[in-house]
Formats: C-alpha cells, structure tokens, sequence
C-alpha cells in the first residue's frame, strides 16, 4: 500500500513537472514571475545598500574598508550555490530527460561564473586595505578562482558542441563530476595553505560579527538571491525562445508582438 | 567467451598495449614533453642549485601533470575515428570495466614511464637524494589517479572542435588537488615540512576514489558522445 502511494506522489510530481516544464507554459510562469523578482531585488538591494553603507557602524579594525564585504561575501555564497544548483539542474536533465532542466542548468553557469568573478575581484580590492597586496593566495580566494575555472570548462564544452541535447548530457557529466571535485579541492586548498602560510589574516577571521553588520549583510544576500532568480527567468526565457524558434507560438507571439 | 568481464578486460588491455605500442612516436613525445619542459626551467629560473632544490618538487610536478594532459587526446580519439569504441560499446560486457582496462593500458605506457624517468630529472633539478624514492611514489599513485580523472573530459571532447585545448580547459582545475598533495609530498621528504606519509595516504585515497568513479563517468560520457 505504502508503496503504491508513493509510486502515486511520484506520479503526481511527474505530471507536475511535465506541465509547467513544458517550455511554452515555463516561458509564460517566467514572464508572470520576473516583474515581481526585479521588483523584489531593487527593494533589498536598496535597503540593503543603506543599511549597509549609512546604518552599520565603521569596523573598529577595518574602518570603512569592510563594507565591500556586504557585496563580497553574498557573491561569494551564490557562486558556490549558483554551482551546486547548476549541477543539480544538469543532473536533472540528464537523468530524467528533463528539457526544461537542461536550459536551467545552461541558464545558470554564466551567472555563477559572473558570482564567482565579482567575488574575486571584490575580495582582492578588500586584499589592498588589509593585506597590502591585491591578490594574496589565500585559501577563499584560491578555491573560488579554481571554481571560475570550473565554470568557463563548463561554458567552453557548452559552447563547443552544436546538438543542445548532446551539448546538455556532455556539460552535466562535467558538472556533476565538477560538483564531487568541488569540496575535495575546497579543503585540499585549504590544506595547502595552511602548510604555507599559517599566520596570514583571513578575510572573515572576527570572532563575531554585530547585529548591525549582519542584518545588511543578510538582506543583500537575499537580494543577490532574487536578483539570481531575476536573470534565471530572463535567460532562461530568451533561450527558449531561440530553442522554440520554429515552433507555432513563438511564431505567433513574433507576430503579435511586430 | 572465456572469463566473462575479466577475459574482455585482459582482451582490451592487451589489445590496447599492442596498438599503443605500434605508434610508439605518441608515447615518447609525452615523455620527451616532460624532459624538455623540465629542462627548461633551470634555464628560466638559473643554475642555482638552491633554488632549483626548493622548485624542484613542484616543477617535477606539473611538469607530469602536464605530460598526462597532452597524451590523454590519444585516449579514445583514434577509437573514435576508426569505429572500434562503436563496437567497444556494442559488447555485452559492462563498458565501464571496458574503459577501465583502456585505461590502465595508457597508463602502463603513459604514466609508468613518466614516473620512471623522473629520477633522472630529478637528478638535473638538484632534488635531495632521500627524495627521489617520494617522487617516484607519489608519481606512481599520482599519474593513475590523473588518467582516471582526464579520461571523463577526452570522452566528453570526442569530435568536438577543438577538442585538445578543450580537455586541458575541463581538466587542469579537476587536477588541483592531486597537484597539491603530489609536491607537497616529495617536498616534505625533502626536509620542507611534516613527513610524506600522510600526503601519499591522502593520494592513495584520490586514486582510490577516482577507481571507482572515473570509470563509471567516462563511459556514461562515451555514451552520450557517440549517441
């Protein structure tokens, strides 16, 4: 009985991602959603940003130089979750030949890997005030480049093969190899620079962070996030399209629109 | 048909040695890539004996993990070309347990090699005698483990353009940590750190690991590139 139940749920969760992951009806979701995700991002974005640059009190250390962490630290949180969503997008898409999951999973990895480049190139700006030097190996700055590598293997082989259903099954090989490799390199890194350099200064070393300094922080997290959900539903729509280009609706959406 | 899955493997295995050994011009330029390579180091860097000892290790290193990289293009591409992987997958036997003695007959005539020859460039780059027995061993579990790993992206490459530059784009991040491991090793041994022992343990895990998981990946990636 229990088993057939499930086998039910399953069913119902199957149905349920073959109506709205059909391509046309997604496109139509993501239309309704991407005004009130932009909306929603331009709110905490700015509040976050007030909150951030105005509310919070300067560091008694950093002065004001470590308010770039509230633009730093979020990017470098999505580039981390923007890979392992990409993965499990991918994966998605390979397993259960799942289209929708495939353009996602697509969708995704220019946006991790811009996460990825703004974390670095925001974490070595943070590097002068504190270490002198833009670019030190520190272990977070050595893994998130290792991980920007990772994406653009991602975005070459994407871009490399011409069949988007081979092009989708080859990059979601690599990035679900990539997302096993991912915490392994992680902590090899962070191994590697311990032996190294044990007395440099991390980024994020204070022992506690105040209340002030966190509610911003948390808000342009959450902002970072929506604004993620934002230019998901943006490109993922185009690339629909442009998938879709020969089909009926878009013809006739073409035409309505001309 | 005898011995199931490990007769096809050892058929595999020695087919492979055979074929790799008739064009025996690949194998030796990876090995003369890496003298080459490491030889042109002092000639950067400058004779110094002290510095070279303390470059050492990690030139050695990535001069191997280079090496690799260049030779993985003749993993599966000929194959590819002639239509013998077509065949390889049509068999009944498991393809994974195929790829994997693909594998380690590349590794046999690719990686063996490498790790033998590196004594004496271990001797050009003035690496401490009590050394070189390291770097022969963490090359010996090292050059494996990297095969493993770059056999899912020279799969994933198959007649893609540009497919050389490309597998040493999707590879080279995935090496990072047999890198840092591999010289961390041979420089520990050289009197630069903590002993050897748990940086080759910690190789022996990554190959390991990679045993076990490359096989499967590279032939679910053979799959969908002759799909």
């Amino acid at each position: 009985m229990g088993k057939f139940s499930r086998l039910a749920c399953v069913t119902r969760l199957i149905k349920l991602i073959h109506k709205y992951g059909a391509p046309k009806r997604f496109y139509e979701l993501a239309g309704t959603l991407t005004p009130w995700f932009a909306s929603l991002t331009t709110l905490l974005f700015v509040s976050g940003l007030y909150l951030g640059l105005y509310w919070a009190p300067p560091d008694y250390q950093q002065g004001n130089a470590y308010r770039i962490m509230f633009v730093h630290v979020p990017n470098a949180w999505m580039s981390m979750m923007a890979y392992v969503a990409m993965a499990l997008f991918a994966a998605t898409g390979y397993i259960w030949n799942v289209r929708l999951a495939d353009i996602l999973a697509k969708a995704t990895a220019p946006l991790g890997a811009s996460f990825t480049l703004t974390a670095l190139v925001t974490g070595s700006l943070w590097g002068k005030p504190m270490w002198g030097t833009y670019w030190v190996w520190d272990a977070r700055l050595t893994s998130e480049l290792v991980l920007f590598f990772l994406y653009v293997g991602y975005m070459a082989l994407q871009a490399s093969i011409d069949d988007p259903r081979r092009a989708a099954h080859a990059s979601a090989i690599l990035a679900i190899v990539g997302v096993v490799n991912v915490p392994i390199i992680h902590y090899s890194v962070y191994w590697w620079h311990t032996l190294h350099q044990p007395a440099s200064l991390t980024l994020t070393s204070q022992p506690k962070i105040y209340i002030t300094m966190l509610i911003p922080l948390i808000i342009m997290s959450l902002g970072f996030m929506f604004f993620y959900l934002t230019m998901l539903c943006v490109r993922t729509r185009s690339e629909i399209l442009w998938r879709e280009r020969r089909t009926d609706w878009v013809r006739k959406l073409v035409e309505s629109r001309s | 048909m005898t011995g199931g899955v490990l007769g096809a493997m050892r058929a595999v295995f020695v087919r492979e040695l055979l074929v790799f050994w008739r064009r025996s011009t690949e194998i030796m330029a990876g090995l003369v890539f890496f003298l080459i390579v490491t030889t042109l180091f002092p000639l950067a860097i400058g004779p110094e004996r002290r510095e070279l000892m303390l470059v050492a290790p990690g030139v050695l290193w990535v001069a191997a993990l280079l090496a690799t990289t260049l030779s993985l293009n003749h993993l599966f591409a000929s194959d590819y070309q002639d239509g013998s992987l077509e065949q390889l997958l049509m068999s009944p036997y498991p393809l994974s347990a195929m790829v994997l003695a693909k594998i380690a007959a590349h590794w046999v005539l690719t990686g063996l090699p490498l790790a033998l020859l590196s004594p004496l460039l271990a001797i050009q780059m003035a690496l401490p005698t009590k050394a070189i027995g390291t770097l022969v061993g963490s090359l010996l579990m090292g050059t494996p483990t990297l095969t493993l790993i770059g056999a899912i992206p020279a799969a994933l490459t198959l007649g893609v353009r540009g497919g050389g530059v490309l597998v040493s784009l999707l590879v080279l991040p995935l090496y990072t940590p047999v890198l840092i491991f591999g010289a961390e090793a041979v420089a520990a041994s050289a009197g630069q750190g903590f002993a050897s022992v748990a940086h080759l343990s910690l190789l022996g895990a990554f190959l390991a690991l990679a045993l076990s998981f490359a096989p499967w990946a590279s032939s679910a990636a053979l799959r969908v590139s002759l799909d």
